[in-house]
């Protein structure tokens, strides 16, 4: 339809927003291959959101490019903005509307025929679950149901590309789910997925790919799994209640020590063996030997000052 | 601007449409007040203040002071239906209910957004003042055919209103801060716009104050179609309306998308 193939879904080069007085995003390049599920990973005020408008035709670059299959983003906005969907983190369904009727209106900005965005709408609201609700006003739907119906909205104009800006902030772990599954799906049938969170289960779940980006820039990106092997290891210690000795054990110990507060978290690199040493030397000691985690990751990168 | 002016396309009659079918689904209430308006007003002044004011000097005719202040409220309502729509209304869809952004999201430009609400606002003004013209008629204060041309009036006047009041969305930080334009603005239009009695009694300062409003042209103009009055003047008054709406209208595109895209 639009581009070559081979032709990346998204590109983007050297992005620069400035706006408000400040450098929102300083020169962000990446590219999403077709089909591919991409998570952009950031505390808040990272740049994300940023980015992901920048794309999304919302706002104008300060300089760099970005294409969407090809099609630049600066030149042709209408273009672009066909071949995507996109779910805004604000709910922005529209209240003067009942929940058919979200639908049917907004397939009229894509210039959809009538009988067709009826046909669409149906299917949609089966696919989010929102069939029976049909009738209801916006107002009347919980937080999850209004994001179900902002993702069944994003869907309607068949897009290539869906954008999801922090898709799940704020919801119940039921309606986190739920939406997580639907991703899924649709990640199945071959549509291409950009998102933004702050939740590294969420990236986990669903990226085969995170980019870590903090003050306007990017850190770090792979898969999720290869992120974690090689940024932290395969195991983390937490230790409490701990004394000078053990730390100062653990710290002439091969690894990275963090002590945050209460708190003692040893990364311990290769080290296998970890937990029987513990065991031998310090029986009593209490900690907890997990699994690492992207968090790990993240708070590593991003460190752990407060951002808001 | 050239590229602003460039980007307008019919699409923004989608948006359009969506500010009509809110407004169509509720047309029993909306309608409401364009109906009670000019009857409310013509009790009021027919049955109160016309006692008092019994004949009206007007172009060279003497009219019964129901005669002469009808056409006022039509002008007036022109003006007020599409300030309060451009202003209040478009600005709860932009700010509060973040209508826009989601407009945006689709392959509608910022352009098409602003000028489906121009339009739209513009066609409140032309259903509120066609409704009117409808019950003025059944009272027999119209004269036909040339009352006809209010609708046109309407159209130009809306937009020229219309603008106005999108320049202010375009500028306010806070919905209270309409007050400002209301009060400096639209409020001294109201009163000293030719809609309440002949300006040409005024003070000579004042009345060049008054005839650089642009409600009292648009005042003018509906008077003159209602009564069936005709004057070479009434081009002045013409070109005045149409060229000051098209200008502002330019203007408040300009204005508002710099404050939509940041």
């Amino acid at each position: 339809m639009n581009g070559l193939p081979g032709t990346s879904a998204i590109q983007a080069r050297d992005l620069c927003k400035a706006y408000a007085g400040m450098e929102a995003v300083r020169g962000v390049s990446f590219d999403v291959a077709p089909g591919e599920v991409v998570g952009f990973l950031g505390p808040n005020g990272a740049g994300k959101t940023t980015t992901v408008r920048m794309i999304s035709c919302f706002l104008p670059p300060t300089s760099g490019t970005a294409t969407v299959y090809g099609v630049d983003v600066r030149t042709s906005p209408r273009e672009v903005k066909r071949m995507l969907g996109v779910c805004p983190q604000e709910d922005n369904l529209d209240p003067d509307f009942d929940v058919l009727k979200n639908l049917l209106a907004y397939g009229r900005y894509f210039g959809i025929p009538g009988r067709e965005i009826r046909e669409r709408a149906e299917r949609l609201l089966d696919f989010v679950q929102l069939a029976d609700r049909k009738k209801s006003g916006v107002q009347e739907l919980s937080g999850g149901m209004k994001r179900r119906l902002v993702l069944a909205r994003a869907l309607l104009n068949e897009p290539r590309i869906l954008i999801l800006d922090e898709p799940t902030t704020g919801l119940d772990p039921q309606a986190r789910h739920a939406i997580w599954t639907r991703v899924r799906s649709l990640r199945a049938t071959g549509v291409t997925v950009l998102l933004t969170t702050h939740y590294m289960e969420e990236a986990a779940q669903l990226c085969d790919r995170v980019v870590v980006i903090d003050n306007g820039k990017i850190l770090m990106q792979g898969a999720p799994a290869d992120l974690v092997r090689r940024e932290v290891g395969s195991t983390v210690v937490e230790a409490w209640n701990f004394d000078r000795a053990f730390a100062d054990f653990l710290g002439a110990l091969p690894g990275r020590l963090e002590e945050v507060g209460d708190r003692l978290y040893y990364y311990p690199g290769a080290e296998d063996h970890v937990e029987r040493l513990l065991d031998e030397r310090f029986p009593h000691q209490e900690r907890l030997i997990r699994r690492a985690t992207l968090e790990d990751v993240f708070l590593k990168l991003t460190g752990r000052a407060l951002r808001d | 601007m050239r590229a602003t002016l460039r980007n307008l396309s019919l699409r923004s009659l989608r948006v359009w449409q969506r500010d009509a079918d809110v407004y169509f689904t509720t047309w029993k209430t909306e309608f409401l007040p364009p109906l009670l308006e000019p009857i409310l007003y013509v009790l009021a002044f027919g049955l109160g203040l016309g006692q008092l004011i019994r004949h009206v000097e007007y172009g060279g005719r003497t009219l019964g002071y129901l005669e002469f202040m009808a056409p006022g409220i039509v002008a007036v309502a022109i003006m007020f239906w599409a300030f309060f729509e451009s202003t209040f209304s478009s600005y709860v869809r932009m700010y509060y209910q973040k209508t826009f952004d989601a407009i945006l999201a689709t392959p509608l430009l910022v352009e098409d957004v602003i000028l489906g609400e121009l339009l739209w606002a513009t066609s409140k003004s032309v259903i509120a003042a066609t409704i009117m013209l409808g019950v003025l008629t059944a009272l027999g204060l119209v004269a036909w055919p040339t009352g006809l041309w209010v609708v046109p009036i309407a159209f130009f006047g809306g937009l020229l209103f219309s603008a106005i009041g999108l320049l202010f969305t375009s500028m306010v930080k806070t919905i209270s801060q309409f007050n400002v334009p209301m009060f400096t603005i639209i409020m001294p239009m109201f009163t000293f716009g030719g809609t309440f009695f002949p300006i040409d009694i005024l003070p000579r300062w004042a009345l060049t104050v008054a005839w650089c409003l642009p409600l009292t042209h648009v005042a003018f103009l509906t008077r003159s179609a209602i009564l069936g009055f005709a004057s070479p003047h009434l081009w002045v008054s013409a070109v005045y309306v149409v060229a000051a709406s098209l200008v502002l209208a330019a203007w408040a595109l300009a204005r508002m998308k710099r404050r939509l895209v940041p």
